[in-house]
């Protein structure tokens, strides 16, 4: 299967060639996706698909474009290869845009990412059935239940590209992930909800359905009661799973584009120190049955590990070859892999028991952030911190700051990692941080 | 359940654009691109994609063989173009095709569902013998042939798409550029992203019917980041519609960059607002994400059938004073939400959500409807063949009110007004939403006062809908390109209001004491 889509690939690069384009870069790929939805007792919905796909990046004299289409029938891809590298032909030259010099995908690591279980192919009507049942079973035994959706998804993606320079790389990984989201009759017309969904390359890596499903209704029985909280500063704990998107936010400035472009606070702080020494983020491609684990990036540059920020440090950003160019640095890579970020060594539990007073975080509600300044507002669902324990359930509240500030006031990190995401990340603890509610 | 004004923020190399080249073979393989979109052909089976009718009458046979109450089959072409003009110049293009056909058996509330990007017969039928799988009925006969309906007029182009080159856009990416250059000597950067579509679909389904439609789809984009001393600010605008190139006026364009490198300057002078609950102003037009959040989901029935909605049981029941209405109109000519069919093939009109204050309908798609045993309101739609449909918005908005702008703000002692957002999210189940504003102003004894940005505010919307205690007269449709994301799928929406106060909300801000 992989061979014939580095054949495909090949061939697209000498039809681009061909069609007068100086240089090509072709990336096809394949998928099959199967859901099935459970929900209260019954199967609701069973989607079963292929998909496929050609990339095609064109250069052309210094001008560049990029093309892509669902139609892999040979006898019209020479039409559409003729046309992508004429569309390129129209365009204003960009003395900027090269393809990826060969020194960026030498070196290639041969690590062994185990990204595939031959499982996931395998997987039966039956058991994803099964799996639905149990969860089911579980996510509907409360009394206060008005629905639960149930979820198995799972499937295999392939791709290789091809370059008119000599690059040849192919992947494909597994999935599989089930949960359950549930609601519940709470006060008035009011409907409590939340979920919970594990998955990972390895079926045999996820926990238990029935356990899964339980951890959905704790979450979604943590919602009942939930009241507005006051308007006040105070000491912030984000749970790990909430904590991974903050970090994501966090990082969105992180690019060259971003700083090329004017578009990134980060910019005059690269080599500084911008956050709490707390503070530890690495860009890892390479973590075995990683949610993002690769071996090239999408312009085929090597994977390797790149710490972004030391102990506040911010030491490297996201360069991709384009804006690298155009901002006079070096490539790391262009897109995240995985993020790990630096552990502590206390539980939730103890940090919350340190904290004493305050707001924990369990999940956020819609707001935004201004990459150019670090201003942000978030709306946020979760607890009081009351006497170092879980408190009364709030929801309805926003915070507010600025991103710099705030992780300038990471105080302490835990050591419990969230593994159903490809930013790892623990609990954080914030100080001084603006909450408005009542 | 979100919402974002548009991407563009995370899109790297967008641009695209499309050269016209006869004979260039629009992914069918039968009849040229520049030959598509100006009126429905003839033979759209053969014509569009390739197949014939006999075909498709062979695959809905496959697919309803172990039984159905409701089956469709959804061909769709799209071809879409990107250009990107940053530093100067326009140095990107993207051109996309995306072409398949989605497959669906839907029994009671049950859904099969497959498709498939090779439009040969072994391969569809493969594809439906897939979706037929979730069956297990005796078959059911379906139509030996397919019955037209009219086409729809409320966006009728008289030049496609395909038939517009590169060197006709570049100058409009290129005046955009050199406008919003000479407004303000603090403006370092400008970049602007274009993207234009033609998307053919085709809807038969197991009663017999045959939808064609053919959704055109532009957007301009313009960012500007400005600079003064050390500190930098983005700002940006865009506008979207199903219109073709001649929409593109000069005096449309410098309304955009005008609004742009307002809301970019403004935000050196702007501060947070003081954190808490307070009352707020919607000002006219984009201000309808409210509607979107607060109600709009929350009616999507779906989610009623469920029992997950927080307006589940509230039909019929007085939500709101009696001069707010709030209506979900997909025939509204060239607007972005716009729908001559939803993606299930019923006609798409107009649905009123909240009529005088009273909840008067849902939003349903096929399978609501049978449950409710109701007409469908034309709301069941898709982001592409590659999904099943399920109820959505398209333009959503409150008609106007009894109060003036003047009066609304004159009433209000200490709070604020929102203007310009990004985004919002809504939980559908608590009925908590939110939306982040990125400029507005102070309110003080009835004054404008100061500037405001970024901040999120939050509610709840039944709660929300109480508290709207003045709509002005002045409604009016946001030109924005705004995009609904639900349960992973995106499709274009439109959204709109009068100048409305809400009474109490939760501001996001940052002077807590």
């Amino acid at each position: 299967m992989l061979a014939n889509l580095k054949s495909l690939a090949q061939q697209v690069v000498d039809l681009a060639k061909g069609a007068g384009a100086s240089d090509v870069w072709a990336t096809v790929s394949n998928s099959r996706d199967v859901e099935f939805e459970f929900r209260d007792g019954a199967l609701e919905k069973v989607k079963d698909t292929t998909a496929r796909g050609l990339n095609i990046k064109v250069f052309s004299n210094g001008r560049y474009s990029t093309h892509q289409t669902t139609d892999l029938n040979m006898d019209r891809l020479a039409g559409f290869v003729a046309e992508a590298v004429a569309i390129t032909r129209a365009l204003e030259p960009d003395e900027f845009r090269q393809i990826t010099p060969q020194e960026l995908f030498k070196n290639r690591p041969s690590d062994d990412l185990d990204l595939v279980d031959t499982h996931v192919g395998e997987l039966s009507r039956e058991q994803r059935m099964a799996w639905c049942r149990e969860m089911d079973a579980v996510a509907t035994s409360h009394e206060r239940v008005i629905s639960a959706t149930t979820g198995v998804y799972d499937g295999t993606s392939r791709s290789a590209s091809a370059s008119s320079n000599g690059f040849v790389g192919s992947s494909e990984s597994t999935y599989c992930w089930y949960g359950s989201k549930i609601t519940l009759k709470d006060k008035g017309d009011r409907r409590a909800s939340d979920g919970f969904f594990a998955g990972g390359a390895h079926v045999e890596t996820l926990p238990p359905a029935d356990v899964v499903a339980r951890t959905a209704l704790e979450r979604a029985l943590a919602r009942l009661d939930s009241e507005k909280g006051p308007t006040l500063k105070t000491t912030m704990v984000v749970d790990a799973r909430s904590a991974a998107s903050l970090i994501g936010r966090l990082l969105r400035p992180a690019s060259a584009r971003r700083v090329q472009q004017g578009q990134s606070y980060w910019a005059p702080l690269i080599g500084e120190k911008a956050f709490s020494d707390k503070l530890n983020i690495v860009d890892d491609p390479l973590i075995q049955r990683g949610l993002n684990s690769r071996l090239y990036d999408g312009e085929g540059i090597s994977a390797r590990v790149i710490p972004i920020i030391e102990e506040g440090v911010i030491s490297n950003i996201y360069v991709d070859t384009y804006y690298g160019r155009k901002a006079n640095m070096t490539p790391t890579t262009g897109s995240s892999s995985n993020r790990r970020i630096g552990t502590g060594d206390q539980s939730l539990e103890e940090l919350l028991g340190a904290v004493g007073e305050g707001v924990y975080v369990t999940s956020w509600l819609g707001g935004n952030a201004d990459n150019t300044t670090g201003d942000f507002s978030l709306g946020l669902r979760g607890h009081m911190i009351e006497n170092g324990q879980i408190g009364r359930p709030v929801s309805e509240m926003n915070v507010t700051g600025n991103l710099r500030d705030l992780f300038s006031r990471l105080e302490m990190v835990g050591n419990d990692v969230y593994p159903y995401s490809s930013t790892l990340s623990p609990s954080l603890v914030f100080a001084d941080v603006d909450f408005s509610g009542v | 359940m979100t919402i974002k004004r548009r991407d563009f923020l995370s899109t790297v190399a967008a641009g695209s654009a499309v050269v016209t080249m006869p004979g260039f073979l629009a992914g069918c393989g039968v009849q040229s691109a520049r030959a598509i979109a100006r009126q429905a052909p003839q033979n759209p089976f053969m014509e569009w994609f390739g197949v014939d009718q006999a075909t498709v009458a062979r695959v809905m046979s496959e697919l309803t063989a172990r039984g159905a109450d409701a089956a469709d089959v959804y061909f769709q072409h799209s071809r879409s173009n990107r250009l990107t003009l940053e530093d100067g110049i326009v140095s990107s293009a993207n051109s996309g095709i995306q072409q398949g056909v989605g497959l669906r058996v839907v029994i009671g509330e049950q859904t099969g569902y497959a498709f498939t990007e090779d439009l040969t017969l072994p391969s569809m039928l493969a594809a439906a013998r897939t979706a037929s799988a979730i069956a297990s009925r005796s078959r059911v006969v379906g139509p030996q042939s397919f019955n037209p309906s009219s086409s729809g007029d409320l966006y009728t182009t008289t030049v496609p798409w395909a038939d517009v080159g590169i060197d006709q856009k570049l100058p409009i990416l290129k005046m955009v550029e050199a406008k919003a250059k000479v407004r303000d000597p603090a403006i370092e950067k400008v970049a602007v992203y274009w993207s234009d579509g033609d998307d053919r679909i085709m809807i038969a389904t197991l009663d017999g019917k045959l939808v064609l439609d053919q959704r055109p789809m532009t957007r301009l984009t313009v960012v500007v980041t400005a600079k003064k001393g050390d500190e930098t600010q983005t700002g940006y605008s865009n506008i979207a519609a199903r219109e073709e190139f001649s929409w593109y006026t000069e005096e449309r364009l410098s309304k955009m960059v005008d609004e742009a490198v307002d809301r970019t300057l403004i935000q050196f002078e702007a501060t947070r607002p003081p954190a808490g609950e307070m009352p707020v102003i919607l000002a006219a037009g984009a201000s309808g994400i409210l509607l979107h959040e607060a109600i709009g989901h929350g009616m999507e029935a779906d989610f009623n059938r469920k029992g997950t909605s927080i307006y589940s049981d509230m039909m019929g029941k007085k939500v709101a004073e009696s001069f707010v209405t709030i209506v979900d109109q997909a025939n509204i000519p060239r607007e972005r939400g716009a729908l001559n069919y939803d993606d299930e093939g019923n006609k798409a009109g107009r649905t009123v959500m909240v009529e005088n204050g009273i909840l008067r309908s849902y939003l349903h798609d096929q399978i609501s409807a049978r449950q409710y045993d109701l007409q469908p309101t034309g709301s069941g739609r898709r982001e592409s063949y590659r999904f099943a449909p399920m109820p959505r918005m398209t333009c959503t908005f409150m008609e106007d009110g009894p109060h003036t702008k003047d009066e609304i703000i004159a009433a209000v002692d200490h709070g604020i007004i929102c203007e310009t957002y990004t985004n919002g999210q809504v939980q559908i189940g608590a009925g908590d939403y939110t939306f982040y504003v990125k400029n507005g102003w102070l309110v003080e004894k009835g004054k404008v006062t100061a500037p405001i940005k970024d901040v999120n505010i939050i509610g709840n919307g039944p709660e929300s809908l109480k508290r709207i205690t003045m709509v002005a007269n002045d409604a009016r449709l946001d030109t924005g390109g705004w995009t609904c994301g639900k349960n992973g799928q995106r499709v274009p929406v439109s959204q709109g209001i009068p100048t409305v106060l809400v009474s109490k909300m939760t501001v996001g801000g940052e002077n807590v004491g």
